[in-house]
């Protein structure tokens, strides 16, 4: 098992390498990171001149990619293009919150798909199957931005009709969100439409592939053996079938963690959350592609940690599944 | 002998084309089991003289009745041949241009007066005439990046999966490597460097992302009958690569490709709205759903239909595509004995 990680961890550096300069040659073909500063009459010719000499734009793409790698280990992704203010602190930053609003969004989704999924599947075409089945592809079909907009219309309009303050509809907190309970309530009130607009999201597809999960698991024939050999179907279910019908979920989640930071975009570029993809939004816009590359950087990371993660998990999950 | 036994395997063979071939492949065998097969030259001959072509129509037109017994499929179906006719018809549709400004109406709520169904906003423009073209635009985009994504994808998941060893490994690890990378944002950094606003280029940029996940599926059925003894045969019997790929086998992947396409219709129209709310996809002049959604919030949301018409009408086309490729999946899967109701 242990050389499985390890081999299975040395797999993930040459992925890692590939993505890294995928992502460079992609942003830096793509863009020109001085337009931006050209169409500024007030910057001077020398100073343009400077920055292309310290980000070496005038090398050549597999020379600036190493000169790219090197400011990324060592200086922590370097500086922005535009007022060379270091990306970094704010890249942690923005971290932070949206860890907060992704972690909190996919353990409630987790939890709920879970629990609508078994009993969907235990009560195979009840009138709560054919709820939760509904429920799920309206949700697989309603855009992520719009179920926000029309939250965020709802409460609105509740707090102009009878004055009352459920939910922030954007801002991470208040001007002054005080301390102890009281921040957390601030910012519970401030992450609770963006964390319900993830998590239905997530709860659409995961439930539905709990419950087919669940289903193959409770026709399967060992199953029938617990049955056949007295065993109460409470027990069936939750000992036999349960346990086994969630490990294809647990890679269904680890994989599915870049659809997350999309999700991300939306949902914080709608709520003016201080997040990744609020970030990312504005790099974009600003036209500047090291804050950008750093995203994408730090992104990919992140998921093929979790490919990494989906894959060992399983491994332990699943006594089948043998490594030499 | 041998040959017409292969040849034989043909027909059967669309049986194989759904979603889940190898299962399927076991299922037909277990059938007619080795009792079947010792029995099987003389109806051999039958079907042969009665022509292969009628035996394989009959595959499609089972599939064709189990869809058309698929009431949810078959509703959605409706709906979206009516939003097909509205988006082809707008002209005709639109009460107004999606372009008129009347200032003496503007931010009117939904009305009947003046055939305002959707309200207008506050430069006076019908929101309802402005969706019918923004569906159009939609709708357009979704079907070129189904189509061009189905035919990239299709190409590389049958050269991978009919080549094997290199070739595979190579096209394989790329797309698994585009799959590491976080899907929408990269299409964010492409719409901006290469330019999006007009519909044409946005669909292209949407489709050079997209073609992975049918590229996978096209190897997965490739892979497996690249195995099957009338593959083997059409090899024996001097066929080139590009004959058996396109005449053999691609006709039995047609199942898993066509359920995907429609798939991605809906994946389509629905990041393409994302990116365009966002500011990165369709700009004016051209109308879309998405951007239609982003011009109504700009007012605060106190105009609350200019949020919600153009979402609804998102909603009922992904809602509708996706039952459609649900009751698609149903019909061409052989196994399903079940026909819904």
């Amino acid at each position: 098992m242990l050389t499985y990680i390890l081999r299975r961890l040395l797999y993930s550096i040459p992925v890692l390498i590939a993505a890294s300069f995928i992502i460079f040659s992609f942003v830096s073909i793509a863009s020109n990171p001085l337009a931006f500063l050209q169409m500024q009459p007030q910057i001077s010719q020398e100073t343009l001149q400077l920055i292309a000499e310290r980000k070496h734009l005038d090398e050549p793409i597999p020379v600036r990619y190493a000169h790219w790698v090197k400011e990324a280990v060592t200086e922590r992704f370097g500086t922005t293009t535009i007022g060379d203010r270091p990306i970094w602190p704010d890249l942690r930053r923005v971290m932070g919150n949206t860890a907060q609003l992704i972690i909190t969004a996919e353990l409630i989704a987790v939890f709920l798909a879970i629990l609508i999924g078994v009993y969907s599947a235990v009560r195979q075409y009840s009138v709560f199957d054919y709820s939760a089945t509904t429920f799920s592809f309206l949700g697989l079909a309603t855009p992520n931005f719009w179920l926000a907009l029309m939250l965020q219309v709802l409460v609105v309009n509740i707090l102009e009709r009878y004055d009352i303050r459920l939910f922030y509809v954007s801002g991470l907190s208040s001007v002054d969100p005080g301390t102890g309970l009281q921040f957390f309530l601030d910012r519970a009130q401030h992450l609770a439409l963006p964390v319900f607009v993830l998590a239905t999201a997530s709860i659409a597809s995961y439930s539905r592939f709990m419950r087919a999960s669940m289903l193959e698991v409770i026709n399967s024939d060992y199953v029938r053996t617990a049955r056949a050999k007295g065993l109460n179907e409470r027990k069936v279910i939750m000992r036999h079938a349960f346990r086994n019908a969630l490990i294809p979920l647990v890679t269904l989640v680890a994989l599915g963690f870049g659809g997350l930071f999309g999700g991300a975009i939306v949902t914080e570029t709608v709520f003016s959350l201080d997040g990744m993809g609020f970030f990312f939004i504005q790099a974009l816009g600003d036209g500047d592609p090291y804050p950008v590359m750093a995203w994408l950087m730090i992104t990919a990371t992140i998921i093929i940690f979790f490919n990494l993660v989906a894959d060992v998990v399983y491994g332990i999950l699943d006594p089948r599944v043998r490594y030499d | 002998m041998t040959d017409q036994r292969f040849d034989e395997q043909q027909p059967q063979e669309p049986s194989a084309g759904g979603m889940a071939p190898t299962p399927t492949f076991g299922g037909v065998t277990q059938h007619s089991g080795p009792i079947a097969e010792v029995g099987e030259p003389t109806e051999l001959s039958l079907t042969w003289e009665s022509g292969v072509e009628l035996k394989t129509r009959s595959q499609w037109q089972y599939a064709l009745i189990r869809f058309l017994r698929h009431r949810l499929a078959m509703g959605s179906l409706v709906v979206l041949l009516g939003i097909f006719a509205v988006a082809i018809f707008a002209e005709q549709i639109a009460p107004y241009a999606f372009d008129d400004i009347d200032l003496e109406n503007i931010n009117a709520p939904p009305t009947t007066a003046g055939n305002h169904f959707f309200g207008t906003d506050m430069l006076g423009r019908d929101y309802f005439s402005r969706v019918v073209f923004g569906m159009r635009t939609s709708v357009w985009v979704a079907l070129v990046v189904a189509l061009l994504s189905t035919a990239i994808g299709t190409a590389i998941g049958a050269i991978a999966g009919y080549f094997g060893g290199w070739v595979d490994n190579i096209l394989m690890r790329f797309t698994d490597l585009i799959l590491t990378l976080p899907g929408l944002a990269i299409l964010l950094v492409a719409a901006v460097y290469f330019g999006a606003g007009d519909p044409l280029r946005v669909a292209i940029i949407l489709a050079l992302l997209f073609w992975t996940g049918i590229a996978r599926i096209v190897r997965g059925v490739f892979l497996s009958l690249r195995e099957k003894e009338y593959v083997e045969a059409a090899k024996a019997s001097g066929s080139g690569d590009t004959r058996i790929i396109l005449r053999h086998m691609l006709p039995n992947t047609v199942g898993p490709i066509v359920v995907n396409a429609t798939l991605v219709v809906a994946a389509a129209i629905l990041t393409e709205a994302g990116l365009s709310f966002l500011g990165f996809g369709i700009q004016p002049p051209n109308p879309a759903l998405g951007k239609l959604i982003s011009d109504g919030q700009s007012e605060g949301l106190k105009l609350w239909w200019l949020v919600t018409f153009p979402g609804l009408v998102i909603v009922i086309i992904a809602l509708a595509i996706n039952f459609i490729g649900d009751g698609l999946r149903d019909a061409l899967d052989p196994t399903q004995r079940r026909i819904r109701a």
